[in-house]
Order: C-alpha cells, then sequence, then structure tokens
C-alpha cells in the first residue's frame, strides 16, 4: 500500500481533475497509477473479488507515468488526459499488451498494434492501466460469458455488473481506474453503466474509429467512453472521436465540442418519451427512478412530450438475426491458423485442427450465436433472414427520423430492471429480451447515452437513457448534465 | 483431338480468369505488393486478419478495374458492392474473402479475338473486384507451410458467358484478355507468376442442340498451352463418358499439367456454401460519372484497333494478330515503322509516305518482326523489349533491302550479326563496306572476267546449254563476295555470252 489514505489517493477524482491536477503539478501520473495499482491489488485479495480486469499493465503503466511526470517537469503538455489511468475492455486492441476478448481461443495474444481509439488517448497523455473482462466477444448482457468466470457489481457483489462491457463500467464504479472504454453493439456500454451507476456513451455509428477494436457485429459495433461524469464521458469522446484513414464507416465530421455544449441546460428541450418504452415490463422502482430524472429535466425547463416508435417490437428479432450473423462471419478468422489457441495435435488433419481449436476454444454462447449466424447467411435463407432484418432496420431508423422531426432527444430506462443476482438468467432468450430498450440505438446508428439518475430500494443504481439525432452527442450530454446535476448522487459502492 | 469427336459433339465453354491488378499495395491495406520477396514479408495487420484489423479499398484498383470495363464496353454500376465469401483454408486469414457477389463493379462486354483467321466476340457475365489469397506449401510429414504475401493482392475476375467452341479459340480468349489488361497497364498479367489465372467450365452436347449438357468446372490451368491441353482433355474426357452411354457428373476438377490428366476435387454435393453477405465493414462502392469521363478519356488504343490498323495498313491479319497479342511486340512494331517513315522523309523529302505508312514496307518490316528477330528472341527466351536490335536498327536494315542497297541474304547475315553484338545493322553495312554493287561498269568488268576465265562453260552456253547462266552468276556473285545486284549481274552476263 502507498502511504496515502486510501481517500486522498485521488482514484476517486473524475478524469478531468485527474489530469488538471497532474498538469498543475498538484499531483503525479505516478502516484495515481500506484494508488490505483494497490486499490486493484486490495481487491485481488478479496475472496469476493470484483474481478474487473484481466490484466493489468503494471510495469507498463508505471513507466508511462514517470514519462509523463518527466514531460510536466520539462515543461511540455502531455495533453487533455495527462496522467489519467484508463481500463480498457479486452476487445481493445492494444501493441504489446495481452488482448483476449475474454476468450480461451485468444488466450495468450499480444496484438502487435494499437486500435485508433487505444491510440489517440494515449496521444492525449493517458495511461493504459489495464485490460478488463467483458463478455466473450461482446457477446452477453451480464458479463458472465467471460471465459475467466463473472464479474461482480461493486453495489452489490452478488450481482452481474451488466454486460458486454461489465469490467469497465465495474473498474469505473469501483475507483480502480481513471476512466474507461467498452464497445457497445446492442447496449454493452448503456446497460452495465447503468447496473453500475456510473456514464456511458455509444457516440454516433462511424463516430469513433472501429480500427482495433475486435468484431463482435461490424454495422452495430461502437467504443465509447465509461466514466463518473459526464464531463468526463465529453472529454473521452472528444478525443477518440473523428474519421480514421484505417476505417472505412468512420464518418469524416468536425469534431464534437461536447465540453462546450456540457453547460447549456435544459431549458426548451424537447424531451420525447418514445411510449413503447415505458410500456408493462420495466420494473417500477426503475420506472420510479427514471420518472424522477424526467422531473429534473422539465423543472430545468425541459419540455417532455410522448411519442411512438411503432417498429420498437422487432427490433430484438432484427438485432438477434443481423448480430449473429455478422459475428459469424467475423469470428471465422479464430482459427488456430496463425495467432489464438491451436487444438488438436500435430497429427490432426486440418478439419480436425479447425474443429478442436474453435470448439474447444468458443464459450457455449459465442458458439449458440455462430450457430445463429451460419444458419441465417445459408445459401437460400439469405432474403429471408439477413436481408429481411436490414429491411426491417430501415423501418426501425425511420421511426427514429420521425421522431426527431418533433423532438431534440429521446429519454426512457435503460433496461427493464437493475443489475440481476449472478447466474439468474437461466434461459440465452430472457437475457436476450434484456436487452430490449437498448437495441434500436444500435440498429439506427444513433447516439446513446446512460446517466445515473437513481437507486432501486434496494440500492442498485438505475440510468437514464437518452437517444439523439446522429452526430448528435453534444444534446446529450448537454441533457445528461442536467440530470447529474439534478440527481447529485454522492454515494459509492461499499 | 480426333476430328470425329468434334463431329458429334459441340463443346460449349466459360471461362472464370482472375488477373492481379498492378497496384502499388494491396486491395484493402497499404501493405507492399512484390513478387519474389520473402514469405510473409508483405503483410500487416488487416492482411494476416488480425482481431481488429479493417479493410480500407485501394482506389487504384478501382480505376483500374473500370479501364477493363470500359474497355470491354461493359455496364459500369455507379454503385456496386463488397461481399464476403466465407470458407476455411488456411491462405484465408480472415476465414472470408471479400468480393463482389450480385452487385459487380461491371456487366455484360466482350472480349474480341482472332481464331482460325476470324474475328470473333465472346460475351462477358461481369467483372468483378475481390482480393488474392496466400499461398500453402505442402512440405513432406504432417507440415504445410502458409506464405500470406499475395493474400490482399486485389484482382478482377472476368467471367464469360458460354460463348466459346473450342480449346483454341479458348486459349485465344486468354490472348486477346492477356493483350487487353498489358495495353491498358493495369496487370502485368504474367501466367508465370499466377498474375492471370483461367478456369474452365466445360460441357458437350450433340451438334445441333441447343440445350446445354452437364459441365466440369476445371481449375488451376496456369499457362496459356495448359489452357488448351486441359480442355480438350476434358473435352475426350467428356466425349469418352457420353460415346459409351455414360452421364458426365457436375463437379469440380483440378488440372495437373505436369500430368496432363485432371482429378475430381469435389461433386455438386460438396459444393460449398459461401454464405455471401455484404461486407458491412465497406461502404458502398460509388463510381461518379466523372470518374468514369476521365478513365475514358484516358483509355490507350486498345488490341483491336491496333489489329485494325495494322491490317488496314496492308498487313495480313495473322500478322496483324501476331503483332495486336503482344503490347511490346506490337509497340516495337509501331517504333519501327515510325523510323522506317522518318527515315524514307529524310532520304527524299517524302512527307506522304511518313504520313500515310507503306503498304509494301509496312509488310516487310512485319516480316522481318515476326519471322527473323521475333524467332532470335523466342530461341534465347528474350522478351522483345531487351531486343539488342532497336526498333530503328531494325528499321534502317529493312530499308537497305528494300531500297537494293543490300541483298536479303546479308541482311539475315547483318542482323544476326547486330543481334548478338548490339551493334546497329545499318553501322555494320557502313563498315564492312556490305553495300550491293550496282555500278553496271563494275559488274560488267567482273562478268567479262568470269567469262574469259570459263572458256570451257562458255561455249557449252552458247552452245545452247542455257542453265550454265546460273553458274555464272554464281562465280560473279562470289567473286564480288555477295555484293554484286544479282539481277543486275544476271543481266550483264546474259548480254555477254550471247555477244
Amino acid at each position: 500500500m502507498t502511504a496515502a489514505a486510501p481517500d486522498d489517493d485521488g482514484c476517486w477524482l473524475s478524469a478531468a481533475e485527474q489530469a488538471r491536477q497532474v498538469k498543475a503539478g498538484a499531483r503525479t501520473a505516478r502516484a495515481l497509477v500506484d494508488g490505483y495499482l494497490a486499490r486493484i491489488a486490495a481487491d485481488d485479495r478479496d475472496p469476493r473479488r470484483l474481478g474487473a480486469y484481466l490484466h493489468v499493465d503494471a510495469d507498463g503503466a508505471r513507466a508511462r507515468a514517470d514519462a509523463i511526470d518527466a514531460a510536466i517537469a520539462r515543461g511540455d503538455d502531455p495533453g487533455p488526459l495527462a496522467g489519467v489511468p484508463v481500463a480498457l475492455k479486452d476487445v481493445l486492441v492494444t501493441e504489446g499488451v495481452p488482448t483476449t476478448a475474454s476468450s480461451k481461443i485468444l488466450a495468450g495474444w499480444v496484438p502487435p498494434y494499437d486500435g485508433t481509439a487505444v491510440a489517440r488517448l494515449r496521444a492525449a497523455g493517458a495511461i493504459v492501466l489495464g485490460k478488463t473482462s467483458c463478455d466473450e466477444f461482446a457477446m452477453g448482457s451480464a458479463n458472465e460469458h467471460a471465459a475467466t468466470g463473472p464479474v461482480r457489481n461493486p453495489w452489490d457483489r452478488d450481482r452481474v455488473p451488466g454486460g458486454s462491457s461489465g469490467g469497465s463500467a465495474a473498474a469505473v464504479a469501483a475507483g480502480l481506474c481513471g476512466a474507461a472504454l467498452g464497445t457497445d453493439t446492442g447496449g454493452s456500454i448503456r446497460q452495465p453503466a447503468s447496473f453500475c451507476g456510473v456514464v456511458g456513451l455509444k457516440p454516433t455509428y462511424g463516430r469513433v474509429s472501429r480500427y482495433g477494436a475486435i468484431a463482435y457485429a461490424s454495422s452495430l459495433d461502437q467504443i465509447g467512453p465509461m466514466a463518473r461524469t459526464v464531463e468526463d464521458v465529453a472529454l473521452l469522446t472528444e478525443i477518440i472521436a473523428g474519421v480514421d484513414p484505417h476505417d472505412a464507416t468512420s464518418i469524416d465530421a468536425p469534431a464534437p465540442a461536447l465540453r462546450a455544449a456540457l453547460d447549456g441546460g435544459a431549458r426548451g428541450l424537447r424531451v420525447g418519451l418514445p411510449e413503447e418504452y415505458f410500456a408493462a415490463g420495466v420494473d417500477p422502482e426503475v420506472a420510479a427512478a427514471v420518472e424522477r430524472a424526467l422531473a429534473i429535466l422539465r423543472d430545468a425547463g425541459a419540455e417532455t412530450v410522448p411519442v411512438s416508435l411503432p417498429h420498437t417490437r422487432y427490433a430484438l428479432a432484427a438485432y438477434y438475426v443481423i448480430a449473429p450473423a455478422e459475428a459469424s462471419s467475423n469470428l471465422s478468422r479464430y482459427d488456430g491458423v496463425r495467432f489464438g489457441r491451436r487444438g488438436g495435435d500435430r497429427q490432426a488433419s486440418l478439419l480436425d485442427m479447425y474443429r478442436h481449436s474453435r470448439g474447444d476454444g468458443f464459450g457455449a454462447e459465442v458458439k449458440r450465436r455462430i450457430m445463429l449466424g451460419t444458419f441465417a447467411l445459408r445459401s437460400g435463407y439469405y432474403d429471408a433472414y439477413y436481408k429481411k432484418a436490414q429491411q426491417v432496420r430501415a423501418l426501425i431508423a425511420r421511426d427514429f427520423t420521425r421522431a426527431f422531426d418533433d423532438v431534440d432527444v429521446l429519454a426512457a430506462p435503460v433496461a427493464p430492471t437493475a443489475a440481476w443476482r449472478l447466474g439468474a438468467m437461466a434461459h440465452p432468450i430472457d437475457e436476450y429480451r434484456a436487452d430490449v430498450l437498448t437495441l434500436a440505438c444500435n440498429l439506427a446508428g444513433l447516439p446513446g447515452l446512460s446517466v445515473p439518475c437513481g437507486f432501486t430500494g434496494g440500492g442498485l443504481p438505475v440510468g437514464l437513457q437518452l437517444l439523439g439525432r446522429p452526430l448528435d452527442e453534444a444534446t446529450l450530454v448537454r441533457a445528461a448534465r442536467v440530470v447529474e446535476r439534478g440527481a447529485a448522487i454522492d454515494r459509492r459502492p461499499a | 483431338m480426333s476430328d470425329d469427336v468434334l463431329d458429334r459433339w459441340e463443346p460449349v465453354i466459360g471461362l472464370e480468369v482472375h488477373v492481379q491488378l498492378a497496384t502499388a499495395s494491396k486491395a484493402f491495406s497499404s501493405s507492399a505488393i512484390a513478387f519474389g520477396a520473402p514469405p510473409n514479408s508483405l503483410t500487416d495487420p488487416v492482411v494476416l486478419g488480425l482481431p481488429g484489423a479493417l479493410p480500407v479499398f485501394n482506389r487504384r484498383a478501382l480505376e483500374h478495374a473500370v479501364r477493363l470495363g470500359l474497355a470491354v464496353g461493359a455496364t459500369i454500376r455507379r454503385r456496386s458492392r463488397f461481399a464476403r465469401k466465407h470458407y476455411f483454408y488456411p491462405d484465408s486469414p480472415k476465414g472470408y474473402q471479400i468480393s463482389q457477389y450480385d452487385e459487380p463493379l461491371c456487366e455484360g462486354g466482350a472480349i474480341e479475338l482472332v481464331c482460325g483467321g476470324q474475328r470473333r466476340a465472346v460475351r462477358l457475365t461481369r467483372i468483378h473486384l475481390e482480393e488474392d489469397a496466400g499461398k500453402n506449401t505442402h512440405t513432406a510429414g504432417t507440415t504445410s507451410l502458409v506464405d500470406l504475401n499475395r493474400c490482399g493482392v486485389p484482382l478482377v475476375e472476368v467471367v464469360s458467358e458460354p460463348d466459346v467452341r473450342s480449346a483454341e479459340e479458348a486459349a485465344e480468349y486468354m490472348r486477346a484478355l492477356h493483350a487487353l489488361v498489358r495495353y491498358l497497364g493495369i496487370s502485368e498479367a504474367d501466367m508465370e507468376k499466377g498474375q492471370m489465372r483461367c478456369d474452365a467450365n466445360v460441357s458437350l452436347r450433340p451438334r445441333g442442340a441447343t440445350a446445354y449438357g452437364t459441365r466440369a468446372e476445371l481449375k488451376n490451368i496456369n499457362s496459356f498451352r495448359f489452357v488448351q491441353k486441359a480442355i480438350e482433355h476434358e473435352i475426350l474426357r467428356q466425349a469418352r463418358i457420353l460415346d459409351g452411354g455414360g452421364t458426365v457428373v457436375q463437379e469440380t476438377r483440378l488440372w495437373d499439367g505436369a500430368a496432363g490428366t485432371s482429378q475430381s476435387l469435389r461433386g455438386k454435393e460438396e459444393a460449398l456454401d459461401y454464405r455471401y453477405f455484404p461486407d458491412p465493414d465497406l461502404p458502398v462502392l460509388v463510381v461518379d460519372d466523372a470518374t468514369i469521363d476521365g478513365l475514358r478519356a484516358g483509355l490507350p488504343e486498345l488490341p483491336m484497333a491496333r489489329l485494325d490498323r495494322l491490317v488496314a495498313l496492308g498487313l495480313a491479319l495473322d500478322d496483324a494478330r501476331t503483332l495486336m497479342v503482344d503490347r511490346d511486340l506490337g509497340d516495337y512494331f509501331d517504333a519501327a515503322l515510325q523510323a522506317r517513315g522518318d527515315a524514307a522523309l529524310q532520304a527524299r523529302g517524302d512527307a506522304a509516305l511518313a504520313a500515310r505508312g507503306d503498304a509494301a514496307a509496312a509488310r516487310s518490316l512485319a516480316n522481318w518482326l515476326v519471322g527473323d528477330l521475333l524467332g532470335a528472341l523466342n530461341r534465347d527466351g528474350r522478351a522483345v523489349a531487351d531486343s539488342p536490335v532497336t526498333p530503328a536498327g531494325l528499321a534502317a536494315l529493312v530499308r537497305l533491302v528494300d531500297d537494293d542497297v543490300i541483298s536479303g541474304k546479308i541482311a539475315k547475315d547483318v542482323l544476326a550479326r547486330a543481334y548478338a553484338s548490339g551493334e546497329a545493322p545499318d553501322a555494320i553495312v557502313e563498315r564492312e563496306g556490305l553495300r550491293q554493287i550496282t555500278d553496271a561498269g563494275a559488274i560488267e568488268a567482273l562478268a567479262r572476267q568470269i567469262v574469259e576465265a570459263n572458256p570451257k562453260q562458255a561455249a557449252q552456253y552458247r552452245g545452247g546449254k542455257d542453265n550454265l547462266l546460273g553458274f555464272f552468276v554464281g562465280q560473279l556473285m562470289k567473286a564480288s563476295g555477295g555484293k554484286a545486284n544479282p539481277q543486275l549481274a544476271s543481266e550483264l552476263l546474259r548480254k555477254l555470252l550471247a555477244g
């Protein structure tokens, strides 16, 4: 343990504040890194450890911290995230640091390159502290499908942190990093952010380069920040956003000025409440917390208006055709030939090598989705499944376009419930259904945000989901900041 | 091939030809392209299919493919799409190949060719873009080596309609396509380097029938010679089956060039399900009118236009075809013809000759180039571009022959020596004084000496043995070192002997 008292090590500060203090010389990057390493080590000794990290790069983080401190001593500016220790979901490729996507099939793989978002964080002065657990290949809603075992929710260690970016959410919530990156394909940033009481933003599809994000479903995946404050989420998004020559689907749009938008307030804001998202099935305590957040917005001068997104009920079906179809293709590269784990013995035939590598390397949920997707893409079935789902997707996107003719932002619960107990999801379909409120955002490529707005009676965090027009993350952080101030949550997990 | 097989059966052949596009970097990454580099040295995360890597399309490859599409008269799709074609094999590190499926870049068009003294057009179904696979080498034991240098090299796949009717025509189709891509400068198309590869769909039907027979697909045909041999072999194989009352099985067969046979690779039941779907990593491929117009304006003279021009110049169709199918040879001819014209212009001040080209001069040049120089180059396995005799040198030599300054026999000798030494042929002629003696006085003096030296033969000739004239001409040519103009010598000798 370091000499500093637990609350004096800066570990609960926002990332923006950490960077300000490091740049001002009030705190060293090394002290922040050492503080987090000590906290992570302490948690690891707990029999009910969170298990948020799969890999902690202690040596790399210390060396980088020293380099940043030296730069500051020389009078250089290491950037807007100077000295901020960040955690990265393990689907984000990191040069020289093991990257496994929480899968056995990638055990021991050390990538030779950094993904674009990671490289941009590093260039802004951030320090990669380690890689966080997630559902295997980001397929799951509770972080229970990690090959290394589940992650616990810091607010209740018998409960899931949500998923698939559960490790990142838990690390941010438990003060084990300054901020984190996750990925969101059908809610994988927003839902664990809600379950763990942190802020999470899924940017517009194409806003952040996917280069270096291990693909789950390419047309839906998006990298985004998870942090303790709305300001941090704005700051990190500004840094990682922007067109990238390595990603043909990245959008060439001006960088979003999100921090400038933070204090715009809610006066005059038209907030749409999609009736389909408030229908029966949402837990009353969740609904109550969301209602309190809506009241905060109204008190700040926003107007809430009912809207309808009639094709919402097809989102789940469309998603569970499109995402597995793309996944079945994206995961073809895990064949045991050149990277990752090879199964079978040396005498085995090529087919046996594939069978063993993939059969032993993938977990049950990944295999399930590969099979679903393989079926959907079979010759003769494409029109009935993938193509039909894409048509439904277009209708869902059109619903949103129409709604945004009338409102500036949509507000809704993130998930029907708060965090459930470990092992409570008996059937895959139940887990799929839990994504029902977050999927449509990905299908339509829209930005979506989860901001903590209250707790259930049992003390579990609840988030408010905000959905915006394409490329309009600014309105999301502006509204989220109003909720953050109004809700004034000052609790930390025990 | 025995002709009676072809009397009974009509081959129906469609060709699928892969052509590597000559770009500096790969189809979907900035990794470099080179032939013969150390294994796996031309790779990057995209080529290796590493987790997290994404493809970004090389616009240069698009331009090349559009140029080909325009050259064959295809319709260029303003919006086409990349699709993933899935199969597991170690030469394909992503587990899928990025290709085009139901929305290819080019549709329609035709490849024109000359076969059996006839011009023909073979219609195209489509031309689409895709990426090449790596290369597997199977060693002894259970080890296979994978080289991914070729992986990701941009390809066009040119798919023909089943319009080809003979093995010879298939080979000619390949030569025409080869010529076309070389003229366009979009590929080296060296079949030995695998830059151009051919699969052939072959079926037979009774002469006079209109319905197609069951086809077999032949893969791995990697030379022009093998295109013809493999298809001839397949025609005979199917004819034997059909003549014996059997039925042809729809299957994919692998041609073994060394053995001169093919083996079944997989049957219809084992046909792979490639599970095509649009690649979500790549946006719709948009080609706008301005791009197309710009590329169209930059097209060079195409092979068939050259053929037409050469035929119009007065060359025989087969000679024109020879000069057309090899771009370098055609270029050599054009340069020589130009030099011939320039030299003629200088010599005679005849602008019209240079401008219109002279049919006799063109034919003469073609004969010397195709008959003599090309023979020597082929014998030595040298490329036309590396010829020791320059186009201007050949033109000068042929002009000396055409103008009766040297004899054809001396010219052949001079050409051989120029080829061996690299010296300009006309310089050899001048230095060694090989110009023909056309001075009647000098030849007459020689003729007198010959007649006086051979009184017996002169008497016999005068006595009626006319064929002894050849003897006197031979003696005179020998005495002149081959330089006497033979017509003039013969004329003067006849006069002398008669007098």
